[in-house]
């Protein structure tokens, strides 16, 4: 049992990494911008966070962790929104191909976290900022100890967990309710359409590839500072949950509300080598690791088939994804 | 009148073709306004730039007296201006509710519900038949565009401009559209139809203006135009109005085609149980609305369509006496056999042309294989583009420009040109002269005549009746993927043909379903 526990702790840490990854990905790709940069901007998120709560717990005096918290947010969030600027500007003004913009984006990214590291790291192997992750990683105080099992389960996480399954419902209402979710489908779909109505598409397709990056963003300060244990190393780590960001935003057809569930469950399925062979008593072979890692990529693209065999249209990518809209074409 | 918007000296380019040019000319309120031109003349153009999809590079447009910037259609709308786009602007995951809603005003509360209400009076209104909660990718082309004009109207525009309203309607549909025209005039509205149709022009409109080449010809009021005035002012010179049609000779059997069926994805029949021949040395013609199985009769016939059991398409070639079945083979097989398919979809660039490749380029598309080994042969298709760009005469600044940079008629030249130069056996051509102006139709009758008196057999699948009763030997009628008539196109009449077009059918006809 108590195995089964930390599984489930342990997906679903992992899967509010890549549901904020996924989110931020879904927002920008309803405008219709495909942004493989989302690896990248998990990084500058990840490292402006860390770095911003770093310096302040060794310089402040007396450091809080509400204000730890707060600053390393607003570093994070800063710093992923100047990617998906840099994204925006290359793609939307000067009409740079998305994909190749994207990629380098990722690059960017992991470039430039890792060289300002090495001023951090000193020389060391890995820096720590223990009061980030403490404040950070503070789980649900009496419901996750005095509940047993099923308390540790659902309250035993730090509040981005939380936070991550209330952005997912707010963003189900934003872009399916309300107008700015209107108008920002139909960019996605048709800009032509959109501009045809009068819709500034090109302020759409940037604010959403911002906000899109900024969410993104705090999935990489969740990992650093919670998930990591507030630790950060020159590891590639960051970048393969980016991927699988991306992978969820397709397993979840665009859907922000079947991001909360699909994110566990690739948590599950990612966590899977570890966890069931020590529940089941059985011995795995380092290789088969890796193979069981790749499960959530499989299921992307057994969903991906299922959804283009059904022909449904609605599960379909937005229809403009990857293109760039100028009005005087002909 | 008093003077709804006026262009002064107004010009746009693309490139290095004139759109427009030094164009100055007056709408007034309250009148319907047709813009006529050929294909390429800039009327599009000019009205985008109204609808604030294009900026003029130079010239002032002055709406109720005033000079305006329009640099968006939201500003556009602001002063009142709406229009209806002849590529529907419609986003098609959402419903018609939601279609009406984008872009709506920021004051406004956002509430479908009333939204849905509003356009639900508008449409008692004008007596529009539409379903508020359908998917737009379930409509027909007709309900798009009324969903496009209960759009417009429901932002309460002072202009409206429709561009090239009636080239998807029936006959019914397109009256229905004129009643709901003229209601709106008598509320004091000006309206803008851009139109090739020489028939509307004369119906509904009360004043014509003409452009041609880019530029303003002038303007008549429609009780003092005549088709003949009129197609004067539009192409500059005179044109032959009858279409030749020489006697078919050496008939000889070219196709046999057997209780050929074919069900769509929705499990609709869209041909049913089709049988008939085609000859060599004539045109055949097919007549039907829009919709009603054209499409899948040609694709079936070129291998591009999967038939039920029981379908039969026999080909005689030239100098065998035995039939080959054609169904089951590939396309590419059914193309070297001789029988050839040159389909102008409605998007024109949909199917045949590759829109960033230029004319050679899109020549070599049919003839790829035919280098030496890894090598293209890059000659001959050039050699073509150019023999087709000077005998139709394609306005193109060159042959490497790509195609998408032409104005529609062009492109369709491009893709006509194309088939009939690879000497095929039976030729099919599908809506060949759409959104062609009069000349370059003509020029198409032409070549389509010059293949028949060859002995190829040519199946020409056609919009206009007219065109059909003076070109084509024989007329085959279509209506819900039914034959329904087989006619002499000598001896027979518009009103037959057109009885047939609309006998009414048990089956549902593809017109509800694109």
């Amino acid at each position: 049992m108590s195995v089964f526990v930390s599984w489930i702790l342990r997906a679903v840490a992992f899967g509010t990494i890549i549901m904020y990854g996924a989110m931020g990905e879904t927002v920008t790709e309803k405008s219709g911008n495909l942004n493989l940069g989302v690896p990248g901007i998990m990084y500058l998120g990840g490292f402006a966070g860390f770095a911003s709560a770093y310096f302040y717990e060794k310089n402040a005096t007396n450091p809080s962790g509400i204000v730890c918290i707060l600053l390393a947010l607003v570093c994070c969030i800063l710093a992923s929104m100047a990617g998906g600027l840099i994204f925006s500007f290359l793609t939307i003004t000067l009409r740079a191909n998305q994909n190749v913009t994207g990629l380098a984006l990722t690059t960017f990214g992991m470039g430039v976290a890792n060289f300002f590291g090495v001023y951090i790291l000193n020389g060391a192997s890995y820096t720590a900022a223990p009061l980030a992750n403490k404040a950070f990683s503070a789980k649900i105080p009496v419901l996750s100890e005095k509940l047993g099992p099923v308390g540790e389960m659902l309250f035993g996480y730090g509040f981005l967990a939380y936070a991550a399954i209330a952005l997912a419902i707010a963003l189900h209402i934003v872009l399916n309710k309300t107008k700015v979710g209107l108008n920002l489908r139909a960019v996605g779909e048709n800009p032509a359409t959109a501009d045809a109505a009068g819709i500034n598409v090109t302020k759409y397709k940037y604010l959403a590839t911002c906000i899109g990056a900024g969410i993104s963003g705090i999935g990489g300060l969740y990992y650093v500072l919670d998930y990591n244990q507030g630790i950060w190393a020159t590891t590639g780590q960051i970048e393969a949950l980016g991927w699988l960001a991306l992978a969820l935003v397709i397993f979840t057809t665009w859907r922000p509300l079947n991001g909360i569930w699909g994110a566990y469950l690739f948590g599950i399925l990612y966590w899977l080598y570890q966890f069931l062979p020590s529940m089941l008593g059985l011995k795995v072979p380092n290789y088969v690791t890796d193979l069981i890692q790749m499960i959530p990529y499989v299921v992307t693209i057994i969903v991906l088939i299922a959804v283009s065999l059904r022909k449904k249209r609605e599960s379909q990518p937005p229809a403009s994804l990857g293109l760039a809209y100028f009005r005087e074409e002909r | 009148m008093e003077c709804a918007i006026q262009f002064k000296n107004v010009t746009k380019t693309f490139g290095q073709v004139v759109a427009n040019k030094d164009v100055t000319m007056e709408v007034y309120r309250g009148e319907i306004l047709s813009v006529l031109g050929e294909n390429g003349s800039g009327k599009t153009t000019l009205m985008n730039m109204l609808a604030g999809i294009y900026y003029q590079d130079s010239g002032q447009i002055f709406v109720d007296g005033k000079p305006v910037e329009i640099h968006s259609p939201r500003d556009a709308f602001e002063l009142g201006i709406g229009m209806v786009h002849q590529h529907f602007k419609l986003v098609d995951v959402f419903t018609a509710t939601e279609n009406i809603a984008l872009g709506l005003e920021k004051s406004e509360r956002f509430d479908l519900k009333k939204v849905k209400e509003r356009a639900r009076e508008i449409c008692d209104r004008y007596h529009f038949e539409l379903d508020l909660d359908q998917k737009v990718y379930t409509m027909s082309v007709s309900q798009k565009q009324t969903l496009e004009i209960v759009k417009v109207l429901y932002r309460e525009v002072d202009i409206l401009i429709l561009d090239e309203p009636t080239a998807v309607l029936t006959p019914q549909e397109t009256e229905k559209l004129f009643e709901v025209i003229r209601n709106m005039q008598k509320d004091g509205k000006a309206i803008i139809i851009i139109t090739h149709k020489l028939q509307e022009v004369l119906s509904v409109s009360d004043r014509v203006a003409i452009l041609r080449k880019g530029e303003y010809v002038g303007a008549v009021p429609t009780s003092e135009a005549s088709v003949d005035l009129l197609t004067e002012m539009m192409v500059g010179k005179k044109v032959e109005l009858n279409i030749e049609r020489p006697e078919a000779k050496n008939r000889v059997k070219r196709l046999d085609i057997n209780h050929l069926t074919v069900v769509n994805s929705d499990g609709i029949k869209m041909l049913n149980n089709v049988s008939f021949d085609v000859y060599g040395g004539e045109i055949l013609g097919i007549a039907g609305v829009s919709g009603n199985g054209q499409k899948e009769l040609l694709e079936a016939i070129a291998g591009l369509q999967h038939t039920e059991g029981g379908s039969s398409v026999q080909f005689f070639p030239p100098f065998e006496t035995d039939g080959v079945e054609l169904l089951g083979k590939t396309p590419k097989a059914i193309r070297q056999a001789g029988v050839h398919l040159s389909f102008v979809p409605e998007d024109r660039l949909g199917m045949g042309l590759v829109g960033s490749m230029g004319m050679a380029d899109n020549m070599m598309l049919k003839s790829y294989e035919s280098g030496r080994l890894f090598m293209l042969d890059r000659k001959s298709p050039k050699l073509l583009a150019e023999q087709i760009k000077d005998s139709l005469g394609v306005v193109t600044p060159g042959i490497s420009t790509p195609v998408s940079r032409l104005s529609g008629g062009n492109v369709q030249k491009v893709l006509v040109g194309r088939e009939i130069a690879e000497s095929p056996v039976v030729l099919m051509t599908a809506y060949a002269v759409r959104g062609l102006d009069i000349n370059t139709s003509y020029t198409i009758y032409h070549l389509l005549n010059e293949q028949k008196e060859k002995g190829v057999a040519v199946i020409y699948v056609g919009e206009d009746l007219d065109v059909l009763l003076a070109l084509c030997d024989r007329i085959l009628v279509l209506c819900g993927g039914q034959v329904t008539g087989l006619l002499d196109g000598r001896t027979t009449t518009k009103e037959e043909v057109g009885r047939l077009m609309t006998t009414v059918n048990t089956v549902t006809g593809g017109s509800a379903n694109e």
